[in-house]
């Protein structure tokens, strides 16, 4: 290698998710300076890059609730050597997944035609605008994840002991109390 | 309604302990239970509301919304599939326009599905609000929706379509035996009670429930427990799918049944007893009755039976509701004093503390019969059948792709192929032996021996022929499983969901060597880590076809080491419907596009 100091290129994106992962990534406060001293980010909401380039490492956030979700997700699988599912949406799809017992055209007919206070709605239907999945899937139903961070979301701790051991090229490992559920 | 519940309640002495029978009947007489009912029997009943709500939602058969004036639920154990019960439900919901699972729109009927209803040997079945049709053909289906649809009362149905019928196919030991009623408690009274739990001991007889426990050393210990009472049951609750022995056991040897109770209750000094009595034989319910009262009228149940002195036991009949894991005996017990049936912390076991943490003990249907037969002929009537450490004989119920379904006692120690050749089976690909928990044995395991050392088995005995597919057998097995898991603990909640999704992933085609890792490293950890025997037992099926059936797995293997685990454009289809996109963007590819 050309030079020992080269960064590590990580991506990351929130998919369908609430950007609580990533609030708890930033969470890691000083850490992250001492952070950026070994990673440098490309696409990602701190960047504001709109496509991956080759990357070292891709942190996900999120799971697949629209056809959007799966194309970001196939790039980031392209791009990345690494793909980390980080959080309880990214696991087992989370939240957002509270509405796969329910059919997504009740789901639509109501938010944008039946739902109070709705007069002459319509489903929109631009072309622009992701069609939702039936219903929401974690990451690794499409996609091979390599490592899963869990935690809704995951503690900054975690978050921050989980990369550390990665870069330093350990098999990440969560003791007790970096798991939380809740 | 609050008249009609108060009748029902009378009925039951206001007693919390019956809670479960008392659902029963607001089920019978009103169809479901409502939030208000819930209420109401809280107060009645002086329990918390949230007790009364937990059980209602905890049993299959307590419908808690209108589940339609006919509630049609269609049995869906594998061999039920096997003679075509999707056809024919299909059907029946194309007659009524309604979707699988939910009630009509004029509230007439649902028609969904429900675990094994134990008629095995001549299914397809189904249940109409809880009675059971057997034999279903495309012209009884007819008759039926037809009556549905004429809003004919149930009573006025043909009497035939209800009848089951029995098949026993091979009598040895156990179904060959003549009993004169009384004499195995005229035995027991002769030798005492010590010397009754000693022969039982001595004949080595093992619970033929499951566990394969000894039965005179569960006797033994019940009785040496200290308690203010002593109880006895009698586990029928039978949900094993294909399954079905008890149920015969029950209607053609009901005497012999109590008489084995009777002599449990003798022997551990029991006043009262319970039998546990799956709610899809309803059609037991009044022989058994009648039977108990000719017992009660002859002396052989009551006070001072055969004019002993404190010899005063007699015997209740509690109905289930539709839940597989209270054939575990601690999950029976808690549903016999009107609770969830979660599985117990064990130890302590029901012996030392059992029903209302008294000593209990809890045998199987089969047990107690051949119990009686052992006090009344001694220890050797048993042993002259049998191996080292399986005595006797065993009761089978075999089912599937055979000439003869039935009843079949055989020596334990019998071979496979004796059972295949006796049940005319040809073609054999598997044999499901014990139910979906037990073992799958390939074609090349037909030496294999049905006996505790090898091959045990609970009673079930389901064939399968070469035309079958087995990632279809283990799809039915894993819905079993994940619908009947009580949730109680992780392992088997997730576990049983996730090794349900895998599978029906596998079967359709979307699986990658990986998840057959996966399937495999599931089931191992329900093995290891489920509180009851209901999650340690429910990946067995796929281990053992991970092992003997590779290629059924390997041929719709997809080449990639991981792809998708649906179809990602037909998961767009709705939206695509209600949005009447059809762009480039309104699909997906299955494989990444280069
Ligand atoms: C999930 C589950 C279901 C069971 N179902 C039955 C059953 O339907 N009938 C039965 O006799 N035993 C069943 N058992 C076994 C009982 O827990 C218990 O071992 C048995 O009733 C004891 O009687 P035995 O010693 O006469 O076999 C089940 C066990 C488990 C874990
Ligand atoms: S795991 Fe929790 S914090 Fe993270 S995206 Fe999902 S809901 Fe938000
Ligand atoms: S193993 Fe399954 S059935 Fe048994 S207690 Fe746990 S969740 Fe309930
Ligand atoms: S919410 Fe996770 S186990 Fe109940």
């Amino acid at each position: 290698m050309a030079s020992e100091k080269k960064k590590l290129r990580v991506a990351t994106t929130s998919l369908a998710g609430c950007f609580g992962c990533h609030m708890s990534l930033l969470d890691i406060d000083e850490r992250l300076l001492e952070l950026l001293k070994l990673v440098e980010f490309d696409r990602s909401p701190l960047t504001d890059i709109k496509h991956c380039g080759p990357c070292d490492l891709g942190i996900i956030e999120g799971g697949l609730c629209n056809a959007e979700n799966v194309h970001v997700l196939r790039e980031f699988r392209k791009s990345c050597k690494v793909l980390v599912a980080m959080g309880a949406c990214a696991v087992n799809g989370g939240l957002p997944a509270q509405r796969n017992h329910l059919d997504i055209r009740d789901c639509l007919q109501t938010v944008y035609m039946t739902g109070t206070g709705i007069r002459r709605g319509f489903i929109p239907n631009d072309p622009e605008l992701p069609l939702p999945l039936d219903r929401v899937h974690p990451l690794h139903d499409v996609v091979k994840i390599d490592y899963f961070l869990p935690g809704c979301p995951p503690p900054a701790d975690a978050i921050w002991h989980f990369l550390n051991d990665l870069l330093a090229g350990r098999t990440p490992t969560l003791g007790h109390g970096l798991i939380h559920y809740d | 309604m609050s008249r009609d519940l108060s009748a029902i309640l009378a009925r039951h002495q206001h007693d919390p302990l019956r809670l479960v029978q008392i659902l029963r009947d607001v089920v019978e007489e009103h169809g479901f239970i409502s939030p208000g009912t819930i209420t109401t029997l809280a107060e009645r009943l002086s329990l918390p509301r949230g007790r009364v709500e937990g059980v209602a939602g905890f049993y299959a058969f307590f419908p808690t919304e209108n589940a339609g004036r006919y509630r049609v639920l269609f049995s869906d154990n594998i061999t039920d599939r096997m003679a075509g019960s999707v056809e024919l439900r299909q059907r029946m919901l194309e007659a009524f326009q309604v979707r699988d699972g939910e009630v009509s729109r004029d509230g007439l009927v649902s028609i969904g599905t429900t675990s094994c209803t134990g008629l095995c040997d001549q299914g397809p079945a189904m249940l109409v609000n809880g009675r059971a049709i057997p034999r279903l053909t495309r012209a009884r289906i007819g008759s039926i929706s037809a009556m549905i649809h004429g809003q004919a009362p149930l009573d006025t149905w043909p009497a035939n379509l209800f009848d089951i019928h029995t098949h026993i196919e091979r009598k040895d030991l156990l179904l060959s035996t003549p009993l004169a009623a009384g004499a195995a408690i005229d035995a027991a009274i002769a030798r005492g009670p010590d010397a009754t739990v000693a022969q039982v001991k001595a004949s080595n007889l093992r619970g033929r429930g499951g566990a394969g426990f000894t039965t005179g050393v569960k006797w033994e210990m019940c009785r040496a427990a200290p308690g203010e009472a002593h109880y006895v049951v009698c586990n029928a609750d039978e949900g094993e799918p294909g399954t079905f022995k008890d149920r015969v056991l029950l209607s053609d040897y009901a005497d012999l049944v109590f008489e084995g109770m009777t002599v449990a209750a003798f022997a551990v000094g029991a006043k009262r007893g319970f039998l546990y009595l799956r709610a899809e034989y309803p059609f037991l319910l009044a022989p058994l009755e009648a039977t108990l009262a000719e017992r009660r009228k002859a002396g052989l149940l009551g006070k001072s039976i055969r004019g002993v002195a404190d010899f005063d036991f007699d015997i209740e009949i509690h109905v289930g509701a539709g839940a597989y894991v209270c054939g575990e005996e601690s999950a029976l017990i808690e549903s016999l004093e009107g609770k969830r049936g979660i599985p117990r912390n064990r130890p302590p076991y029901p012996v030392t503390s059992g029903y209302l943490q008294q000593p209990t003990v809890v045998n199987n249907v089969e047990t107690l019969a051949k119990a009686a037969f052992v006090v009344m002929h001694g220890a050797d009537w048993l042993r002259v059948r049998g191996t080292g450490r399986s005595a006797g004989t065993k009761v089978l119920s075999v089912s599937g792709d055979v000439a003869r379904p039935g009843i079949y006692e055989l020596p334990f120690g019998a071979t496979v192929r004796e059972v295949l050749d006796l049940c005319g089976a040809t073609d054999v690909q598997a044999v499901q032996v014990g139910g979906p928990s037990g073992m799958l044995l390939s074609r090349s395991e037909q030496h294999r021996r049905i006996m505790f050392e090898d091959v045990p088995s609970a009673g079930a005995f389901m064939v399968f022929d070469d035309s079958r597919d087995i990632l279809q057998v283990l799809e039915n097995f894993a819905s079993f499983f994940a619908h009947e898991s009580c949730g109680f603990c992780t392992p088997c909640r997730v576990g049983t969901a996730l090794q349900r999704r895998m599978l029906s992933a596998l079967a359709k085609g979307y699986g990658t060597r990986r998840d057959l890792k996966d399937l495999a490293r599931v089931a191992k950890v329900m093995k290891a880590s489920s509180h009851c025997g209901l999650g340690a037992t429910a990946g067995n099926a796929a281990l053992d076809a991970l092992e003997k059936f590779k290629p059924a797995f390997e041929k719709r293997l997809g080449t990639l080491e991981v792809m998708p685990t649906f179809d990602l454009d037909r998961s767009l289809a709705p939206a695509r419907e209600v949005t009447g996109r059809d762009d480039d963007e309104a699909h997906l590819s299955h494989e990444e596009e280069e």
